[in-house]
């Protein structure tokens, strides 16, 4: 983006002429086809990583999305649809036949094949749990011709399509053979999609900014774009993602006309671009964002089941919320698990974190009763993550109020993932309890929450073993459909309350902020950059 | 001189060994592990294991040491663990934004400290000496971030003469470079300013009570060319000191000013580099900043004898 200042010049002084001087040596300007439109975004985060298998970082799925397609995924409704393939199903509900719609085509000018789908489903199912258990019940995968894949499995898995279709952590995206070959431990090395942008690799600076142009070959579905689903028609020749540390900084960059799009606005900073003309201020998502505290089940006190309640009765969403957000506007208190706009929502068994009714009260009743004995809970709280600063303190001062001994110690937020990691005593630098946030579609699914995993040393951190859980994840799966799976559904959100597997806290939205120029943004958890027009 | 200054370069080999041992053990020794920035939230203990495996971050640190010391000395700094990219291509990279913005800062730095130091110490207990002195105060006691914002608002936002963010290299357009690089560069030199207005003044002040200075000044010489010639030269040697430990300070990360402006500079990169535990990253960039250290104090040390005869190696 070139920048004209709207008075006068800067002209005439000693140190423009000293450096003019010092850049003498270097080639001189290059011109910028004016013809070119481009989109300056900023995203919530730098792009370090390039493969969005290896990783569940937010910002590597967005650039996935950029230049990957998948084989199907869910619309505004959480139905999967048809985007590269169509599918049948056969009457026992054991095979899959996916057939490859017509023009697709990687960016390098080869074609699509079934190979293709099958290696990239092959290396994502290594490392998705999702896909580990589908391919647990799979008996072949393989491409029958060019345009066809059957996938045929040892055992019903009916929530296939949705597992494969979903939407963030970790879609499974279509890579060339080659490229899916590699190790599920290693990153790729080379960045061919059939998506609608290429990867302009030659201007890519991990960190700093990315760019994508878009693919002219790309064929878009016919349907209307609905989230990942749809027709995706670019409009624009250039979209360009930067990264700036300084929020003040994106604020006044969008302000000034520098930059298009900011992903995620802090809601103090709100109140810089209401007043900003040809500035819209909106919320994308409006699924938006859940906040939990995870315990570890090892160790005392949250060994116990009894002390485990307390807590969660000491702790209110409202308080926590209020305190991360500020606006409430931009919080919910809702005790949904599945989050409360979801197919699954259901709010059983939430009133001891949704209710602020004599919370601490109880809470102590709750800690005489269950006898406690003074074990102090270490609480880690990450002091460089802008989203995770408040929660630990706020927990802190109610687990005190209702009568916990509780160590709240610092501690930057890579010691804190280092330190959860540990399955050691507290003596011997374990833990007891850490907060961290999650977007609704990783939470909105018992197959796809990682924290109702019941598998003790297998779980995610914390450890449960619930094998209760487990067979309700089971059910859940085998449940025919979705009259099934709600029912399902709410026996775990009752059990995750009552067993307190996490505390949820409840959920918030980010807002973003686009110029007027841009039209035709579409609603969807994950930003899109297709469908929307830039003007002047 | 030849001689001296092949002490001086041999003479940091072992530094940068003491500097390579120190960076190395202390990074391992902090909390942290890169598996688990690069595989994300949801990664299980068994997936970080095998990245662990597949990143030689399992390997003995003796083993993982003298790895990186063999390919540091077959010049290849090695590869980001996170972003899988060459790690003296990132740097190379990086550095231009830095250098770029650090010889912008010190040339307006100089140019309007050092007469303002010199008119000080000639206007001795004048106003002029307590105006120079009090923006010398300011300039060390304001935040820099401060002072970028208050920029950023007059300058970017108020009169919109230049943008408020944003970096362009001067190959790609100097009027772009330019204008990006202004409101950044005045924000650090206000501290360079107020530092080297200060050292120069208290320089000068010692030097125009010298016996050959009312000297000249007894045979007629103007003025401005004893303030000039006879003192500024003689005084100029703290005042070298001053300007190269600035200059090595800017060249070796101004991460407040380089986030406040959003310019990928060497900073950013130390910090985020931290932030991920990405140790190769942050070895070579410790590494880097030893050798810029170095440098510059012998830089420093072989012109003081250009402005002092008398100092001879």
């Amino acid at each position: 983006m070139s920048f004209k200042p709207r008075m006068g010049t800067f002209r005439n002084t000693s140190v423009a002429a000293v450096m003019a001087g010092a850049t003498l040596a270097a080639p001189m300007a290059f011109a910028q086809d004016d013809e070119t439109t481009t989109l300056t975004a900023v995203m919530h985060s730098g792009l370090r990583v390039l493969d969005p298998i290896i990783t569940t970082a937010h910002i590597t799925r967005d650039h996935g999305y950029m230049i990957y397609d998948v084989l199907t995924a869910v619309d505004e409704n959480f139905e999967p649809q048809p985007q590269m393939a169509s599918w049948e199903v056969s009457d026992d509900d054991l095979t899959y036949t996916f057939t490859l719609r017509d023009g697709l085509m990687f960016h390098d000018g080869s074609p699509v094949t079934a190979e293709d789908v099958v290696a990239s489903l092959e290396r994502w199912g290594q490392i998705d749990s999702g896909g580990q258990l589908i391919f647990d019940r799979t008996e072949s995968l393989e491409a029958t011709d060019e345009k066809t894949v059957t996938w045929t499995l040892s055992e019903p898995f009916p929530p296939l399509l949705t597992v494969i279709s979903k939407q963030s952590a970790v879609p499974p995206f279509i890579m060339p053979a080659s490229v899916a070959a590699t190790s599920p431990d290693e990153t790729i090395t080379e960045y061919i999609g059939s998506g609608p942008f290429v990867f302009e690799e030659d201007e890519y600076e991990p960190g700093v900014s990315v760019t994508y142009s878009k693919f002219e070959d790309y064929v878009p579905r016919d349907e209307p774009a609905s989230w990942m689903a749809g027709g995706k028609v670019v409009n624009v020749d250039e979209v360009v993602w930067t990264t700036m540390p300084d929020a003040v900084t994106a604020v006044n960059a969008l302000s000034n006309g520098e930059v298009d799009y900011i992903e995620q606005v802090q809601i103090d900073l709100l109140p810089i671009l209401e007043n900003a003309p040809d500035v819209v201020v909106e919320t994308r998502d409006d699924l938006g964002y859940v906040a939990i505290g995870r315990p570890n089940f090892l160790y005392p006190p949250f060994d116990n089941k009894e002390l485990r309640q307390a807590a969660l009765t000491a702790l209110d969403q409202e308080n926590m919320l209020a305190t991360m957000q500020g606006n409430p506007d931009y919080y919910n208190v809702c005790g949904a698990i599945f989050g409360c706009a979801t197919p699954l929502a259901d709010e059983s068994g939430s009133d001891p974190v949704t209710s602020d009714d004599e919370g601490p009260e109880q809470a102590r009743a709750m800690l005489e009763e269950a006898g406690y004995d003074g074990t102090p809970i270490v609480l880690m709280a990450p002091t460089d993550v802008i989203s995770l600063v408040n929660q630990p303190v706020v927990a802190a001062q109610a687990l005190r109020e209702a009568g916990f001994e509780v160590e709240l110690q610092s501690m930057d937020w890579q010691s804190l993932v280092q330190r959860r990691a540990q399955q050691s005593p507290v003596s011997e630098g374990g833990w007891n309890l850490f907060f961290t946030n999650w977007m609704v579609p990783e939470v909105s699914d018992p197959l796809i929450n990682v924290m109702l995993n019941g598998r003790g040393d297998d779980a995610w951190f914390g450890w449960p073993t619930d094998p209760e859980l487990e067979e309700m994840r089971e059910e859940f799966i085998a449940a025919e459909d979705e009259a099934a799976r709600k029912e399902v559904a709410v026996r775990i959100q009752e059990h995750v309350m009552d067993n307190v597997n996490y505390m949820h806290m409840g959920e918030y939205l980010i807002p973003q902020a686009r110029s007027t120029a841009i039209e035709g943004m579409l609603p969807s958890p994950v930003p899109v950059f297709w469908n929307l027009t830039k003007g002047e | 001189m030849l001689s001296y200054i092949l002490k001086r370069v041999l003479a940091t080999v072992p530094v940068m060994i003491i500097v390579a041992v120190f960076v190395f053990l202390l990074l391992r020794l902090t909390p942290g592990d890169p598996a688990a920035i690069l595989a994300g939230d949801a990664a299980t203990p068994a997936q970080l294991e095998r990245i662990r495996d597949r990143l030689g971050l399992n390997d003995p640190l003796h083993i993982q040491f003298f790895t990186w010391v063999f390919q540091m000395l077959k010049g290849d700094l090695g590869t980001s663990l996170i972003s899988n990219t060459d790690v003296g291509g990132m740097i190379v990279s990086r550095l231009g934004p830095t250098i770029n913005i650090a010889l912008m800062t010190i040339v307006i730095s100089v140019a309007l400290a050092v007469p303002m130091g010199v008119i000080a110490a000639w206007r001795h207990r004048t106003w002029v000496d307590f105006a120079v002195m009090s923006f010398s105060v300011l300039g060390f006691s304001i935040p820099v971030f401060v002072i970028g914002y208050i920029f950023i608002q007059i300058f970017a936002i108020e009169l919109r003469w230049f943008p408020v963010q944003g970096y362009t290299a001067p190959s790609a357009g100097l009027w772009d470079f330019f204008s990006q690089a202004i409101l950044p560069s005045l924000t650090l030199a206000t501290i360079y300013v107020a530092l080297i207005a200060r050292m120069t003044r208290a320089s000068m002040l010692e030097v125009l009570g010298e016996d050959y200075i009312r000297t000249a000044r007894a045979k007629g010489v103007r003025e401005n060319v004893v303030l000039f010639r006879h003192a500024l030269r003689n005084a100029a040697v703290p005042i070298l000191t001053i300007i190269g430990t600035g200059f090595a300070l800017l060249i070796s990360g101004v991460v407040v000013t380089e986030s406040v402006f959003n310019i990928p500079g060497i900073g950013r990169l130390t910090v985020d580099a931290i932030l991920a535990r990405d140790y190769p990253v942050i070895q070579a960039m410790i590494l880097l900043t030893a050798g810029i250290y170095v440098l510059v104090n012998l830089i420093i040390d072989v012109s003081y004898s250009f402005f002092d005869p008398r100092i001879r190696y």
